[in-house]
């Protein structure tokens, strides 16, 4: 399941974050924000190679013993971050790939509606 | 339990290799036998064959081998490895022991010689028997040996002493200690290796032979056991393939054990064992993918496998050793060559290995938190005879018992408290730090700056647990600021709290206070209730008392703290703290903001200091001054209001240094710029807000600049984005976010109140004095004074033009080379209201082109600002552009005295020489004489009087002159002769008398002068009358040096009659001149 959701600007601060279970809520963060070493290289090398970004999808950032972090590129650089339980084999990559194609289209609707977005997702996955 | 419990045994990490000994060598006294032992270890390169070599006595005991099992149907494993097996391997039981004598073939005692090296043998074979071991014989000779077959005796002796030892011929060597030394022990030991493979080649066979005894009810260990020694001789033969086979079904074999908590530890140690085998191979075959998949696997049927509660930290140690250990295979195959990636590399399993010694260290904490009364029992039951496990992974107190029920629970309560007291003595923290920072140096290297930050933090916390504070704090506060300027706030609170909580236990009052700061501020995610806890702690250390104890705080570090907090009340010293907000996010901000980009000297600047707090209660600051990049200013921006220091929050609305949270104080300043200052930029360089008094401790913040700090710069980013509508505030109330800091201003001189008025008649002629008339007149209330004219050629345009303009305030004389392009300060002295003065200005240009002319005046005034009395310096400009063009164009041209057009002209025949000067000036122009100026090759024909003087030329109009001009033969000249000088004084019509005229010269062409061999010329009356004669004369001239046959014919038009010789030929002598008359009558018509 998701167990952590977060948008990052380009600049690497949070524009939002919100995990569940709350109490281990510093962890998550810690995740997410380590997770960035890899999407910062994935950028750079992007930019060395000078391809045109299509895939937005980030596929699997940091695997660590107990959760995975999944990472979403937006072409205006916003990122977006999933933290998923490892024990949670069933998931597949196509879900993740929806679900952060949801995320992303609530994102660019409102502030609001992702919210909800973000809360049905944590809802349907748990 | 010793801190290396849970690191694997040196024996399984080693590279094994096959063990050779070497007997019968002195090497201590016999200095052949040391080269001889140096020859075999020293400088040991890859491309030696991998033999360990050891130095034995002859008759060195090794450890006995125990008699044949002829049936294994009663014997009942009690382990799966024994402790001391790998090693007796690897360094007792060789694998071939090599006698070393020295023995010549020529030898004369040779028959008791032959039996004493028998004897040597035998004694080897002695102490390895039942043993596959290899002997093999070296005899150390000091002849070079003949080739094989020529020494016919040594061929006989050396089959007499292989058949007295009972060794093969291929057990005997030679080695002669002559020059090639090493060599010949390359050749030895490469002998030996063959040796040493086929006996672990038969080693493999004999242990495979016994798989067909074994059953699988009673003898699932030996299985293990078997494929595990199998797969360690394979090494040890160096055949690495079949090892990682043997090993990979050992490591199967080891998860089909029937798995009870009583035998747990010893499968997992065994699985252990095998999977950092595999590992390593892997590595080593350079298949990494495989490693990997291979560890991962391993954790996984592992991780689960706890064992016993009581000792779970335990499972959490072998975890961690786990991680550690692979980290390091990883590591060090990096090392030799093998490329990590940043989401694959050691820096992960370091991490991971910290993160199971964390556990561990929880798991301890909770079970191992006995009374202190309680005692380490006695007998120890972790002691064993040998002082050793017998078998690995096994318990101390029930060596070799393999039934899952617990025969004696009481001594299993003793053993498992003795492992518990002994777990509470391991310096956890220490580990965990050394696997963090293992961790942080390779994440440091593979480009991932966040993973390292948030591994320092463990750290620091870490550290914290360990009650360093000093490192810890050192720690943390070097990677907060990758949180702050990341804007992870929920981040930075976290470590900003362990952070307070260390300078509290080391009462460091700054950090304290800088902490404190911080975690009141904006970037602070602390509940109100904490924050008001901090706030009230801060205000109580700036009354200079102490703080209360951070929560959760160790008790009897807090104790120290205490102590320490009240020491630092009675020690007198400095109490002021200057605290540089630029790198943190403190609870007040502030921004200055003059009101406009520039201000006029005459006007006071003023400028505002916004201030707001983020902390929950409303606090008084006790002064605020502002500095400037001059700082004479400093003294008029201060603001100080007397309170005493515990009215830091009383009466917390009222006067103008209190701060309510949330709202913005606008706080302005105003001040005269000083007229030094006119052009110059006023800065400031930064706001000081004092917070507490001298009296108790004082912190002053220092804002660099007009504010801000660390948060700022990515708020405003923020803001920028940010589609929020702000609500709407009362009009004296302002949005923070809108406030834009500025922080310096220009000051400027007063506006001037004068007209500058220029007058003159462009363009300009080139060379004349071109008068510019400058009008000044003042429209101030009073007098100006010390007015001063700056008027010139405009600086910054072409330096060409600086060459050719010059600038004069004289109009009488003609300005030359040393007159400046530009006249600076010329003082013209007072002025009245009203008054005005004219100045005239001459320039000379030297080229045509436009120029930008500069006309500056510069006044004193008093006036005041502020009630104060200055003295201001104004100024007004205006420029002019000025064109300036040639006066007029001359053209000359040489003609034939009968005014036709020359080409060239001929030596000695007058020519004419004609100019036209045609005016170009749009103003009249007056030419007032001009001169001719002949070169020395020139002569004149007549006089050279100026036809022109006094003419008056309008625009278009021109004026010529003509003057006759012979050239004497000069010979053939290149390019023609030169002619001269045409100079032409001229001025505008317009110009005053006074006015200097300008002499234009004009260099005339070059002329090509041609020598002629004969001149006629002819003399014809200026006119005839009709039916008179007309006398013609011909005058005829040889130019050259030579006679001339000239023959003459003359034709005369039908108008004529004509008399006199028609045709004649005579001789012409050089230099001669005939006159030739004829006489023509008749009549013209027209």
């Amino acid at each position: 399941m998701a167990v952590c959701i977060a948008v990052i600007a380009k600049e690497n601060y949070p524009f939002y974050i919100r995990s569940t279970p709350t109490e281990n809520e510093l962890k998550f963060h810690y995740m997410v924000h380590t997770s960035l070493d890899v999407v910062d290289e994935k950028i750079s090398a992007m930019a060395k190679a000078l391809v045109d970004q299509r895939e937005l999808y980030q596929d699997l950032l940091y695997p660590t013993e107990d959760c995975k972090v999944y990472g979403y590129l937006t072409n205006s650089k916003v990122k977006f971050a999933m933290v998923v339980d490892s024990s949670n084999t069933a998931l597949r990559d196509n879900e993740i790939r929806s679900m952060f194609r949801k995320l992303h289209n609530s994102y660019t609707d409102v502030s609001r509606a992702f919210d909800n977005m973000v809360t049905s997702i944590m809802i349907q996955v748990c | 339990m010793s801190p290396t419990q849970w690191d694997l045994p040196v024996e399984l990490c080693c590279r094994p290799m096959a063990f050779v000994t070497l007997t019968g060598l002195d090497v201590v006294y016999n200095a052949v036998h040391r080269a001889v032992w140096d020859a075999f270890c020293a400088n040991r390169r890859a491309d030696r064959v991998p033999i360990s070599f050891k130095v034995l006595p002859g008759d060195h005991e090794y450890p006995k081998c125990r008699p044949k099992r002829t049936s294994y149907e009663w014997y009942i494993p009690k382990g799966i490895l024994k402790t001391g097996w790998m090693n007796k391997h690897l360094n007792l039981v060789p694998a071939l022991v090599v006698v070393f004598y020295e023995l010549d073939w020529d030898e004369p005692q040779w028959k008791e010689k032959q039996s004493e090296c028998a004897t040597r043998v035998e004694i080897v074979r002695q102490s390895l028997q039942g043993r596959n071991t290899k002997v093999a014989v070296v005899l150390i000779q000091k002849k070079t040996p003949l080739p094989p077959g020529e020494d016919v005796i040594a061929s006989e002796r050396a089959a007499a002493l292989c058949n007295a030892c009972e060794l093969s011929g291929k057990s005997l060597f030679v080695l002669p200690h002559t020059d090639h030394l090493v060599g010949y022990i390359i050749r030895l030991e490469n002998a030996f290796y063959e040796h040493a493979q086929t006996y672990y080649y038969t080693e493999i066979r004999r242990v495979k032979s016994h798989k067909e005894f074994l059953n699988k009810t009673t003898h699932q260990l030996l299985f293990v056991r078997h494929q595990f020694k199998i797969a360690f001789f394979s090494e040890l033969k160096q055949d690495t393939q079949n090892a990682l086979k043997n090993y990979r079904t050992a490591y199967n074999l080891v998860h089909e054990l029937r798995a009870h908590e009583t035998n747990i530890l010893e499968i997992k140690t065994m699985a252990g064992f095998i999977n950092y085998k595999i590992c390593r191979l892997c590595f080593q075959h350079n298949t990494p993918l495989d490693a990997i998949a291979q560890f991962r696997k391993h954790i996984d049927l592992c991780k689960k496998k706890i064992g016993s509660a009581e000792l779970s930290f335990e499972h959490a140690a072998w975890m961690s050793k786990q991680f550690q250990a692979f980290g390091d295979l990883f590591d060090e195959a990096i090392k030799l060559g093998l490329t990590a990636i940043q989401t694959q590399n050691p820096g992960f399993y370091y991490q991971q290995a910290a993160y199971y010694a964390q556990e561990r260290k929880q798991l301890a904490k909770s079970l191992c938190n006995h009374e202190a009364s309680v005692m380490y029992p006695n007998p120890d039951p972790l002691e064993t005879q040998t002082g050793v496990l017998d078998f690995y992974g096994q318990r101390s107190w029930r060596q070799g018992i393999l039934s899952f029920d617990l025969s004696d629970p009481e001594k299993e309560k003793v053993g498992v408290l003795a492992i518990q007291l002994k777990e509470r003595n391991v310096a956890h923290s220490e580990i965990i730090i050394t696997l963090l920072s293992n961790a942080v140096a390779q994440f440091k290297k593979y480009k991932c700056p966040r993973m390292k930050s948030h591994l320092m933090v463990q750290m620091g916390e870490e550290y914290y647990y360990a009650k360093d504070y000093t490192k810890a704090l050192k720690l943390l506060d070097y990677v907060m600021c990758d949180y702050r300027s990341e804007g992870w706030w929920t981040l930075l609170t976290s470590i900003l709290t362990t952070a307070l909580k260390c300078s509290y236990l080391m009462a460091q009052l700054k950090d304290y206070i800088t902490y404190s700061l911080e975690l009141l501020g904006r970037a602070s995610t602390l509940k109100d209730d904490q924050k008001s806890r901090i706030e009230k702690n801060l205000i109580n250390v700036l009354m200079n008392e102490s703080p209360d104890p951070e929560p959760d705080c160790d008790i009897f570090a807090g104790k120290t703290a205490q102590k320490l907090w009240a020491d630092r009340i009675s020690l007198a010293g400095s109490n002021i703290f200057t605290i540089g907000v630029q790198d943190f996010v403190p609870f007040v901000q502030c921004k200055a903001k003059f009101h406009a980009p520039s201000f006029h000297v005459d006007v006071p600047v003023e400028f505002d200091i916004y201030l707001k707090a983020d902390c929950p209660h409303p606090i008084r600051f006790s002064k605020l001054c502002v500095s400037f990049n001059n700082q004479e200013y400093n003294q008029f921006c201060v603001i100080e209001e007397a309170s005493k220091a515990n009215e830091v929050l009383e009466n917390p609305t009222q006067g103008k240094m209190c701060l309510v949270p949330g709202k913005t104080r606008k706080l302005l300043f105003k001040f005269v710029a000083k007229t030094e200052d006119v052009g110059k930029k006023i800065e400031i360089t930064s706001v000081d807000l004092a917070l507490g008094n001298e009296t108790g401790r004082c912190v002053v913040l220092n804002w660099q600049g007009g504010g801000g700090d660390a948060a700022s710069s990515q708020e405003a980013l923020q803001a920028a984005r940010s589609f929020k509508r702000r609500p709407k505030l009362p009009d004296n109330e302002v949005h923070w976010d809108s406030i834009i800091i500025q922080a310096s201003t220009m000051i400027i001189s007063r506006v001037p109140n004068i007209s500058v008025h220029l007058q003159h008649e462009p363009p300009a002629l080139t060379n004349e004095m071109y008068c510019l008339v400058v009008t000044v007149q003042s429209h101030e209330k009073t007098q100006i004074r010390d007015v001063k004219l700056t008027a010139g050629l405009k600086p910054g345009q072409d330096a060409n033009l600086t060459q050719k303009t010059h600038v004069t305030l004289h109009g009488t004389e003609l300005c030359d080379e040393s007159y400046p392009a530009l006249l600076t300060d010329i003082p013209v002295g007072d002025l009245h209201p009203g008054e005005q003065l004219e100045k005239m200005l001459y320039v000379r240009c030297g080229t045509v082109g436009s120029r930008m002319f500069l006309v500056y005046v510069s006044y004193l005034i008093n006036t005041t600002a502020e009630e104060k009395e200055i003295v201001c310096k104004c100024h007004k400009d205006e420029t002019v552009t000025i064109e300036t063009v040639f006066p007029f164009d001359v053209a000359v041209k040489f003609v034939s005295t009968k005014f036709e057009h020359l080409e060239r002209v001929y030596a000695d025949i007058p020519f004419l020489l004609m100019t036209d000067l045609l005016s170009a000036s749009p103003w009249a122009l007056t030419v007032v004489s001009s001169e001719l100026q002949l070169a020395p090759s020139m002569t004149t024909v007549d006089q050279l009087e100026s036809q022109v003087d006094n003419v008056v030329l309008q625009t278009g109009e021109s004026a010529s002159e003509c003057f006759c001009l012979r050239c004497p033969s000069l010979g053939n000249v290149e390019g023609g002769v030169a002619t001269g000088h045409y100079i032409i004084s001229w001025k505008r019509t317009s110009a005053m008398e006074n006015i200097p005229v300008i002499r234009t010269v004009i260099t005339l062409p070059h002329v090509i002068v041609e020598n002629i061999p004969l001149h006629v010329n002819a003399d014809l009356p200026s006119f005839g009358r009709v039916r008179e004669s007309l006398p013609v004369k011909y005058h005829l001239q040889n130019k050259t040096d030579f006679v001339q046959d000239v023959e003459i014919s003359v034709e005369p038009s039908d108008a004529f009659m004509f008399s006199g010789l028609k045709q004649i030929r005579l001789p012409a002598q050089a230099f001669y001149s005939y006159q030739y008359f004829c006489q023509a009558t008749g009549s013209t018509h027209g």
